[in-house]
């Protein structure tokens, strides 16, 4: 069976990949290409495969998507500026925008910056990190994205170096029916620490497709947070992963917020490397109308006395469906694992529906793994409170369903962007009622 | 203080509603005038809390007979927020505890609707933030509670507090304060009733609802009602509490056998 011809998207991202001119660096062009033979066999996942049982792809394949050759120029980025951030690098429907990029001054050690400008620079860096964490053998989209791999972000850390600034990250989508593929490596080597802010938006209220894959790593004692916000246009299709290796002692702190898409996926696969690794993974969807959001994530706890604490939140409203799968392996040798995940849905219609499986594999035996589930709709005595207190039906109805999403946007370490989400939370929680 | 020519706040009559489908309330009658103060007490569930809650339109329960006039309106035709905002307060026995929603936006978004419904201006955080901290002073409470969540992990004294700042910032014509004294030890309970005593003037009304003689010490009921099954049995000034408290309610119970 031709699997190219059933997916459009597939044929052109391939086929841009192919046109790809060779890369300076060699081992990259060997990735790209065994990235795209593998974007070439493997097929596209459907409802039967046990991954995607929830998310069908239709809406992907429907579209007639094509890679963009050349940023647009004129975008308004003032509406998604942080202020905290003064380096944010701008891409717009996937390719590099200098004009709407800030490239403050960073203090020695940090380098932020195309993957395409540094590659000579950092060579022997990027062939050891980039396309080794996130698996393109299985993955269809990482393939796909392996094989157009030509720029993106590029973050370096030295060690013992702290940036206290955020960096902002922000992915612009403007064109209808564009495929992009954004690509992120950062790598914080020992003791480093740094936040990074990935953030996709969009100018347009058309159907595209963004297809995006980040990785990261972290040295001993270092320290990464890592702030992904999707809010991509109402018809998109968003699918990415983003995987992150953690050395001995080493920490990754993130929120992954999606408000945005038709259509989301988000693989995060988390590994502990190293021993006493720790990872804190938070999560909301705030979906109506026919979104779909899908989360899958993975805590692979493959050494001793490592932690990871998860809440996965979703708000689900009019016909959406929220999915999210948290699998935690623990490994036979990692021994003294403290695993949490809790998973809290909130429906907001009689429509909306919410799919949630806790995935625990357990191979050590000291260990301590919890997780939980609860899946309900706006407390009736909260709601009554409010109401007794004179607050319209829909003014309390918001104010709950707002704090229930406030739980994870405050946890975010910039101050402008809380604010900012607390906005579009507010305004999404009034849409959606 | 009793004055027969005071206007009618509230009246309530032949009223019966059902809980579940149980019925609860099987014919209530009580007139309040302004500047009254009536207390209800009566044994564990005979319906006190469920009578609070029917007159703040609590969607679990169902009115099924009877009419309750609220300063001339029919109240039942009001929705809950609706009766907050013509003046109508429930100081709730278990306040609910909104984990996320800060208590000073809340204070500020209840006295915006109903105060700013009365044609006062409305406060923005700063404005509100004055005018809250000194209503906290008639309670002795810290300010740091509005930086909390609304009742998140407070005390069941501290609870009771925020009920009754609530009613000071609201200024209600009815407040019906359902098992207020509850959880308060004596010094609270002086600086609460304290607090309830400034609020009632000569215009509005309280309605207490009490287990105990106790908070009667410190605001003096003009009526003392004894609820039981559902029913008003018996309507007597203050000296009933007292004797309530030294007799129980086995008395009265034995007396409506018999009767
Ligand atoms: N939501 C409810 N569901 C079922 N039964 C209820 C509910 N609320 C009250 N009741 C019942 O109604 C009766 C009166 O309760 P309540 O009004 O709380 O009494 P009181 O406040 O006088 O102690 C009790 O038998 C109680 O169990
Ligand atoms: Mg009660």
């Amino acid at each position: 069976m031709n699997v190219v011809s059933k997916h459009p998207f597939v044929d052109a991202l391939v086929a841009g990949g192919r046109a790809l001119p060779a890369s300076t660096a060699s081992w990259l062009n060997l990735r790209r290409s065994l990235a795209l033979e593998r974007a070439n066999a493997l097929s596209v996942p459907t409802t039967r495969d046990e991954e995607w049982r929830f998310t069908d792809l239709a809406t992907l394949n429907k579209l007639r998507v094509e890679p963009v050759g050349q940023a647009a120029a004129l975008v308004d980025v003032a509406p998604y500026a942080v202020s905290e951030a003064a380096t944010r690098l701008a891409f717009v429907d996937g390719v590099y925008a200098p004009a709407l990029s800030s490239r403050s001054p960073l203090p020695a050690g940090v380098t932020v910056g195309t993957l395409a400008e540094n590659l000579n620079i950092q060579s022997a860096l990027m062939g050891v990190h980039l396309a080794a964490h996130a698996d393109f053998n299985e993955q269809v989209f990482t393939a796909l994205n392996t094989a157009w791999l030509r720029d993106g972000v590029f973050i370096h850390i030295a060690q013992n170096t702290a940036l206290s600034e955020p960096l902002h990250l922000l992915f612009i989508a403007t064109l209808k029916d564009a495929a992009s593929c954004p690509r992120c490596l950062i790598v914080a080597e020992a003791g480093a620490e740094c936040t990074v802010i990935e953030d996709y938006v969009a100018a347009t209220t058309e159907a595209y497709f963004t297809n995006a894959v980040t990785e990261i790593a972290i040295k001993p004692n270092a320290r990464v947070r890592h702030v992904r916000l999707q809010r991509e246009s109402m018809q998109a299709v968003h699918i990415a992963s983003c995987a992150v290796s953690l050395a001995k002692d080493a920490s990754y702190v993130s929120q992954s917020i999606a408000f945005g898409a038709r259509l989301s996926r988000y693989n995060l696969d988390v590994i502990h490397k190293g021993e006493g690794a720790e990872a804190v993974i938070d999560g909301l969807a705030l979906i109506s109308g026919q979104q779909l959001a899908d989360t899958h994530t993975t805590m692979d706890h493959a050494q001793p006395n490592g932690r990871c604490t998860q809440l996965h939140k979703t708000i689900v409203g009019g016909a959406a469906h929220a999915v999210f799968n948290g699998k935690v392996l623990v490994r036979k040798d990692a021994q003294l694992t403290n695993s949490a995940q809790q998973s809290r849905n909130l429906l907001l219609s009689s429509t909306a529906r919410v799919d949630t499986k806790p995935q625990l594999e357990i191979f050590a035996d000291d260990v301590k793994c919890a997780h939980g589930a609860t899946v309900g709709q706006l407390d009736a005595e909260q709601l009554f409170y409010l109401k007794s207190r004179g607050l319209p039906d829909t003014q309390a109805r918001n104010l709950l369903t707002y704090a229930f999403g406030a739980e994870i946007v405050d946890r975010i370490p910039v101050k402008s962007l809380v604010a900012q989400l607390e906005k579009t939370v507010m305004a999404q929680t009034q849409a959606s009622v | 203080m009793i004055n027969s020519n005071a206007k009618t706040l509230l009246e309530i009559s032949g009223l019966t509603a059902t809980v579940a489908g149980v019925t609860i309330l099987k014919g209530i009658n009580l007139t309040v005038r302004a500047g009254e103060v009536h207390a209800i007490m009566g044994p564990n569930g005979s319906g006190k809390s469920t009578l609070a809650k029917v007159l703040a339109g609590h969607p679990a329960y169902e009115v099924t007979g009877g009419t309750v006039q609220f300063e001339g309106q029919d109240l039942f035709a009001l929705a809950a927020e609706a009766r907050a905002r013509a003046g109508l307060f429930l100081g709730f026995q278990y306040p609910v505890e909104i984990p996320g929603v800060s208590n000073s936006s809340f204070l500020r978004l209840a006295y915006n609707t109903v105060q700013g419904g009365r044609g006062k201006d409305e406060l923005d955080p700063l404005e509100f933030d004055d005018y809250v901290r000194e209503k906290m002073k008639l309670l002795e409470m810290s300010p740091e509670f509005l930086d909390r969540s609304v009742n998140d992990g407070f005390s069941g004294g501290e609870k009771k507090r925020n009920e009754i700042l609530q009613m000071a910032i609201l200024e209600p014509r009815v407040s019906v304060l359902d098992e207020t004294d509850s959880g308060l030890d004596i010094d609270a309970l002086r600086i609460v009733a304290g607090g309830v005593n400034k609020l009632l003037t000569a215009d509005n009304a309280c309605v207490l609802v009490t287990h105990y003689q106790r908070l009667l010490n410190y605001i003096t009921p003009d009526y003392v009602h004894v609820m039981e099954s559902g029913r008003v049995i018996k309507t007597g000034g203050k000296e009933l509490a007292l004797e309530l408290e030294s007799r129980g309610y086995d008395w009265l119970l034995d007396a409506k056998v018999t009767a």
